[in-house]
């Protein structure tokens, strides 16, 4: 019996990833399986020139009030301070190394690492270190031991309209311009008066975030993909949309499906012969699909991702603010923040409760998608200079009124390789080798 | 201290909630409500805080009927074998034929390709109340541990 050839016992070479087409229309496949890609992610993305969502203002209310989360996956905590500012830190005591805030939320005057009992102020200062100046003489820290230069790693920290926002970038630009004045129109839409924070859920997919990201940039799957649509003839394809990017860099955007009274296009479906439309079934409580108006423009569906970890939600009358934070390069988990309005009446709040019943992991309009980001995960192991195909709706760059339109996907793509820094000068394989 | 024959009943009651469940009887398992019912599948999180945003929320039996519908014709979820297994019930009120009780639930997910994963623990927090000799849930709320949902929630707990 003979050998192999040797290059069969060598290591696999440093992976060559070929990067996304500038226009965002082909994508390979690796940049959802690569371990490299996502660590690159962590460095380029989460850590530089973006601003990560956290959470609502309204979760962290009193002086104290605090809440565990992520940027990327990057464990950080965001409080409310003394005089009501807002602060966020990496949670990793600045001595060891342990996690310093231990508790999902709560509300503390100070925060404690249990491994030495270092003690930190709200906004992340250092104040106590047990045995500082020794014991019975024996020596402690060194005297040149500065608490001041040893305090948690702070980021800068923004809300807007009761968003909170932080970064670990010193020279990304302020909030209000990161957002832009289009995507901070459709927010002001929704944020309008102040909210108040209904509660989370949370769910767990075996997928790589991106594929989440393409998803809630994806109007061309709603109808496809959610038979529920269809079935009890919710949302359809002739429903005027409204489909647009933040006209900067391309990664937020936002997906508005209009309501119009007679939007029939039954026929459409049927010659073109889509699985089981079926006008047959009828919602015995039909309440869930109320859509009692509260905006200007009467939309059943406001889908707004703000790169790279918020996603703002108007579908009928339930609000969520749901947070994508990576967890490897195949999975990801999403937080969806429930809210409703400070001024909701009784039977308002109910409704928005109801509604619930759309979205998140059992939503009636929203459980296929972690389906289908699966599927694609599991689809597209070992093929990594394989390429999606990014086409629908392709040499119609300034079509914004329709939702049969793959445009705001490859808006991402280009602007993630952008800021990943996939130029053709700079070939990302070599980077990583 | 809840009379045992009634014990057994109700203990008869959650059984066949779960195997109602676990057989795919769906279209059995609104019958099992009152009209005017409360389901409602919510993380402990949330419950704990008394906040109200929930995974599943059903104040009728129309809308229980409406989910079985949606989820046999609409909705698209892989194929997947949940067992429910419920311990330590205890009784806290029994009045006027209602009855209060709770109980431990684990739900085991069992995939297409056979691997078997915990799903969801959590408690029932339930409400039964007797008509025409029937016992029926008024109230189930399955407060869940389990806070991160693997991938969906297509069936109900």
């Amino acid at each position: 019996m003979t050998a192999p050839p040797l290059d069969l016992l060598q290591p696999d070479a440093p992976p060559t990833i070929v990067p996304p087409s500038p226009d965002g229309s082909r994508v390979p496949y690796s940049v959802f399986t690569s371990q490299a890609i996502y660590d690159r992610e962590q460095e380029r993305i989460f850590r530089g020139p973006t601003w990560s969502f956290l959470g609502l203002e309204a979760e962290i209310k009193q002086p104290g009030d605090f809440k565990s989360t992520f940027i990327g996956d990057t464990p950080v905590v965001m409080t409310r301070t003394e005089d009501g500012a807002l602060a966020a830190w990496v949670n990793r005591c600045a001595h060891r190394g342990a996690m310093v805030c231990r508790q999902l939320r709560g509300n503390a005057a100070s925060h404690a690492c249990v491994y030495h009992q270092w003690r930190y102020d709200l906004e992340g200062n250092l104040y106590g270190v047990p045995f500082l100046r020794g014991l019975n003489g024996q020596a402690g820290m060194p005297a040149d031991f500065d608490r001041s230069k040893n305090g948690l790693r702070k980021l800068r920290v923004e809300s807007y309209a009761g968003l909170v926002f932080a970064t670990f970038s010193e020279t990304v630009e302020p909030l209000a311009d990161y957002i832009g004045p289009v995507m901070g129109g459709f927010i002001d839409r929704i944020f309008h008066k102040p909210v108040a924070y209904l509660g989370c859920t949370r769910q767990f997919s075996n997928s790589n975030w991106k594929l989440y990201l393409e998803n809630v940039k994806d109007p061309y799957h709603a109808s496809l993909l959610h038979l529920f649509h269809t079935t009890f003839n919710i949302f359809r394809v002739g429903m005027k949309a409204h489909c647009v990017t933040d006209g900067r860099h391309g990664m937020h955007s936002i997906i508005m499906a209009i309501k119009e009274e007679q939007a029939e296009t039954s026929e459409a479906y049927k010659e073109q012969k889509i699985r089981a439309f079926d006008s047959g079934f009828a919602l015995e409580d039909d309440s869930i699909l109320a859509l009692v108006p509260e905006y200007e423009v009467m939309a059943t569906n406001h889908i707004q991702p703000i790169f790279p970890q918020l996603v703002i939600q108007q579908i009928h009358n339930t609000l969520v603010a749901r947070q994508l934070l990576p967890k490897g390069p195949n999975a990801f988990e999403l937080v969806f923040h429930f809210f409703g309005y400070e001024d909701d009446t009784p039977e308002m709040r109910k409704l928005r409760i109801k509604q619930a019943n759309l979205v998140g992991p059992a939503g009636y309009i929203s459980m296929e998608d972690t389906e289908a980001t699966e599927l694609v995960q599991q689809g597209v192991v070992r093929d990594g200079r394989a390429t999606s195909v990014i086409d629908m709706a392709k040499d119609a760059p300034e079509q914004s009124d329709t939702l049969i339109t793959e445009k705001l996907i490859r808006s991402f793509w280009a602007g993630y390789s952008t800021l990943m820094g996939f130029e053709a000068a700079d070939p990302f394989g070599a980077a990583l080798a | 201290m809840i009379d045992m024959t009634l014990r057994q009943t109700l203990l008869a009651l959650q059984d066949e909630y779960i195997s109602t469940l676990d057989t795919d009887a769906l279209e059995l398992w609104p019958e099992m409500f009152v009209e005017d019912c409360l389901y409602e599948i919510i993380p402990k999180e949330n419950a704990d805080l008394g906040l109200p945003a929930p995974v599943i929320y059903c104040d009728s039996k129309a809308m229980l009927r409406d989910r079985v519908v949606s989820l046999r014709n609409a909705n698209i979820f892989q194929p997947a074998i949940y067992r429910h297994f419920i311990s330590g019930l205890s009784f806290l009120t029994e009045a006027d034929g209602t009855v209060e009780m709770r109980c431990s639930y684990l739900v085991i997910n069992t995939s297409q390709l056979g691997q078997s994963t915990v799903y969801q623990t959590g408690r029932y927090h339930d409400v039964v109340v007797q008509r025409d000799g029937r016992w029926l849930f008024k109230s189930k709320r399955a407060i869940y541990d389990t806070s991160r949902i693997q991938t969906a929630l297509a069936i109900p707990i």
